[in-house]
């Protein structure tokens, strides 16, 4: 795919690497915030590249680990409804609730649908009237512009049956909560590249400037990465906390404006409960006033459920950077991906499933 | 978080009042949103995010950044490492 | 650090979590592997098969040795670019007794249709099993049809049954890979997977990659022709070659190391996989087969196999290795590496 293979260069990845060891003569420990830069850096094996004192902490940015159990409950409620269509993005199907998943519904008769675009499941409700048609509405800011799109088109075009079940969450309150836990170990961050695609640059620098952290803005290809880490580490180096643009051909800093707009109009901010970490004040979106009878937690009538995490589960604090997958006592054992204790372990995003996926095998030598 | 991959642009149409365009990804073809980005051009790309252009992608950029790369480590051959670092 | 048990990494009580059948298993992956080893084997007791299952069962039978082998097909969509169901339902047994060195004789066809479904569609169908079996220099012998209550749809499922003949001297089975045998496979992966993907409800995109569903007999004859001592032959369906090697590997007791830039993954599968989120390696593959043979017979069995129609792009992917056993390993483009992990149920794209 162009602009796309071009950034996976194995000369130029070497070339970068090379670099960044050049540069590095301390250790420094940065923070990728999003599990898709998770993902790309173990199924490549970036982190085996950089030099030994660069740790790369793995952050909460996987939008499936951190939805509330209790929104994850909700779903389960709704979608296990007769008459209802739930549509879900792939990623949702797997993640556990309190004592099941989006599978064992479908299992027992829910009609669970995936789809790849929100506006699928607004086909399927203009398609299926007589139904209830539900979409699970997760997702960073990425993903947000996309479902409010969907929604102002259900009310333009009067597709009453159609409702959104949203937790959206925000980065810029999460770093605020990692940087300002006690234990925190983060010194900069590789901001989510999409995120910012869609919501500029502009929420950044006072965080670098606050918390003295370096922020650069990166990408998602093995290239992309190395140069997000590469220029962190030169700031670093050289005592500086600014925020950089590592992805300019996807990011500009004034963001999407008419993406912006959108959301301003479909969303307002909420405190929002993130699963494993706790409730992080004004973090999340849900739907404005104007479009609150979309909202499908207050049309089906799902107030009342229990709610109970898992006591060994320790994805909080992989979440927070504070653990490594395989420090926690659960993995492997009681928790793999074919039984998920945690979210973290569920999401293909997720630390616990990237590690056991891709898992360390430092004594093997390929020749 | 964000699956989402650069296409190019091959026919823009309104269905629906909707402005959306036919993206090719590399001989993929897929129907996408492109009211986020409603000034975009047949032949231009876009950053593609669950049906959604969410971004142009600057070309120019593209190529300057891997420009880039391809330069790195040019200078120090050149000059010595400015920092001292040991390899 | 806690220390990492390479041994043990699923649950010892696999089936406890769903009291009900789940689609993953019907995925090709660990799910389904479970179902059979944890439900089925335990049920069928001393009347079950004794040995490791691989594609087909080869055993004694007047003198010589046949090859036994069935599997369903329920691929939704029914027709999809490059073939249906028919298709496949003819193919992929008659590959499935081409895994064990048979040469396929006959056929049996089962069919499960929904009521509602066009009568036209199943002629549809007919006409490919027919064609694919002539093709294929098989027989469709025997048979059987029911028609069950219109459920989700309309729709056709289909189970065959193949009979082949084992040559004297052929010892194929997945038990058989050593360290130092090589790892080949005949063509492009992930094409058949991505075919069908392309038209589902949901995920509909457009490409010109069309299935690869192809009878593999010839090839295998042709590969076993020039005297190779072939240890194994697997079909990578459902589950992907990344399914297939996990299982080869877990049944010979060897580890896999595969070098990531000599996958033939081709631009349209490689694109698709970038769109929706998934890995090549475990997309569904269905006129492909994997091969394990000694090191020193690799050339002339690659040889052989590029110069058979189904074998063109053949290609050396992987080595054997006493290290890491029952686990695969990919040395990625960047020279790190990575986990190649056994699928667990349904592949499902993914927004993160």
């Amino acid at each position: 795919m162009k602009y796309l293979d071009e950034f996976s260069d194995p000369e130029l990845a070497r070339k970068l690497v090379d670099q960044i060891h050049a540069v590095t003569t301390r250790p420094w420990a940065m923070m990728e915030v999003c599990g898709g830069q998770t993902h790309s850096i173990i199924r490549h094996g970036i982190d085996q590249l950089l030099p030994a004192g660069v740790e790369m902490i793995h952050g909460p940015g996987c939008p499936v680990c951190v939805t509330p159990l209790e929104i994850i409950d909700k779903a389960l409620a709704i979608a296990a409804r007769p008459g209802v269509i739930f549509c879900s993005f792939g990623d949702m199907l797997r993640v556990p609730g309190s004592s099941r998943d989006l599978f064992a519904v479908k299992s027992a008769g829910g009609d669970v649908r995936v789809v790849y675009s929100p506006l699928d499941a607004l086909k399927i409700a203009r398609e299926n009237p007589d139904r209830q048609v539900v979409f699970f509405g997760i997702g960073f800011e990425t993903t947000a512009p996309a479902n409010a799109m969907t929604v102002y088109q259900a009310r333009r075009f009067g597709v009453a049956n159609f409702s959104l079940l949203v937790s959206h969450v925000l980065v810029p309150p999460a770093i605020a909560a990692i940087m300002e836990s006690p234990r925190c170990r983060v010194q900069a961050f590789l901001a989510a590249g999409h995120v910012c695609s869609v919501m500029g640059t502009a929420e950044y620098p006072p965080l670098a400037e606050k918390y003295g952290v370096p922020i650069v803005v990166t990408g998602f290809e093995p290239l992309d990465i190395l140069e997000g880490i590469r220029q962190t580490v030169v700031q670093l180096e050289s005592g500086r906390h600014e925020l950089q643009n590592a992805y300019p051909r996807a990011v500009r800093a004034e963001g999407n404006l008419a993406a912006m707009a959108m959301l301003r109009d479909v969303f307002e901010v909420t405190d929002r409960t993130w699963r494993g970490i706790g409730m992080i004040p004004r973090s999340g979106w849900r739907l404005s006033e104007r479009y609150r009878d979309f909202d499908a937690e207050l049309r089906f009538d799902v107030a009342d459920l229990h709610t109970e995490e898992s006591a060994l589960c320790r994805s909080g604090e992989v979440l927070q950077g504070l653990l490594k997958p395989n420090e926690c006592a659960a993995f492997g054992k009681q928790c793999t991906p074919r039984n998920p204790l945690g979210a973290t372990m569920v999401s293909s995003e997720g630390a616990c499933a990237a590690y056991y996926a891709y898992r360390r095998l430092d004594l093997v030598q390929i020749s | 978080m964000c699956l989402a991959v650069p296409g190019r642009v091959l026919s823009i149409s309104e269905v629906d009042g909707t402005l959306m365009a036919q993206v090719d990804f590399g001989g993929i073809r897929k129907d996408v949103c492109l009211e986020y980005v409603p000034d975009v051009a047949s032949g231009e790309y876009v950053i593609v995010h669950v049906g959604f252009a969410i971004q142009r992608l600057d070309e120019a950029s593209a190529i300057e950044t891997l420009a880039n790369f391809e330069r790195l480590g040019i200078l120090d051959q050149e000059f010595g490492d400015q920092t001292g670092a040991e390899r | 650090m806690t220390d990492l048990d390479f041994e043990n990494w699923t649950c010892p009580v696999p089936l406890r979590d769903t009291p009900t059948v789940v689609m993953g298993h019907g995925g090709g992956g660990a799910m389904s592997g479970e179902l059979v080893e944890h439900l089925f084997l335990p049920g069928f007791g001393a009347a079950g098969a004794t040995t490791d299952l691989g594609d087909c069962a080869v055993l004694p039978a007047g003198g010589g040795r046949i090859a036994f082998s069935t599997d369903s097909y329920v691929v939704k969509p029914m027709f999809f670019p490059g073939g249906s169901i028919g298709d496949l339902a003819v193919n992929g047994t008659v590959n499935d007794l081409a895994m064990g060195g048979a040469t396929p004789l006959y056929l049996s066809a089962a069919f499960i249709l929904q009521e509602g479904t066009a009568l036209a569609d199943i002629a549809r169908i007919a006409e490919a099993m027919g064609a694919a079996a002539r093709a294929a220099g098989v027989r469709l012998v025997t048979g059987d049809t029911k028609v069950v209550d219109n459920g989700s749809g309309d729709g056709v499922y289909i189970t065959t049954s193949g009979i082949g003949l084992v040559a004297d001297g052929v010892d194929i089975g997945p038990r058989r890979a050593v360290a130092g045998d090589t790892v080949l496979i005949s063509g492009d992966i992930g094409v058949h997977g991505v075919a069908v993907m392309s038209c589902r409800e949901g995920l509909e995109f457009g490409t010109a990659v069309s299935s690869d569903t192809a009878p593999l007999h010839g090839l295998v004859a042709a590969m076993l022709a020039t005297g190779a001592d072939v240890h194994v032959l697997r079909d990578p369906t459902r589950g992907g070659v990344a399914a297939s090697l996990n299982e080869i590997a877990r049944s010979s007791g060897i580890g896999v190391d595969l070098v990531e830039r000599d996958l033939p993954i081709p631009p349209g599968v490689a694109d698709a996989c970038s769109l929706l989120g998934l890995d090549p390696l475990q997309v569904a593959n269905e006129g492909k087969l994997l091969a394990f043979v000694p090191a020193e017979q690799a050339g002339e069995v690659l040889a052989a196999m590029r110069a058979h129609p189904y074998g063109a792009g053949a290609r050396r992917i992987g080595t054997c290795v006493s290290e890491h056993p029952g686990m695969v390993v990919a040395r990625t483009a960047l020279g790190g590496t990575r986990v190649v992990t056994m699928p667990i149920g349904e592949q499902l794209p993914r927004i993160c």
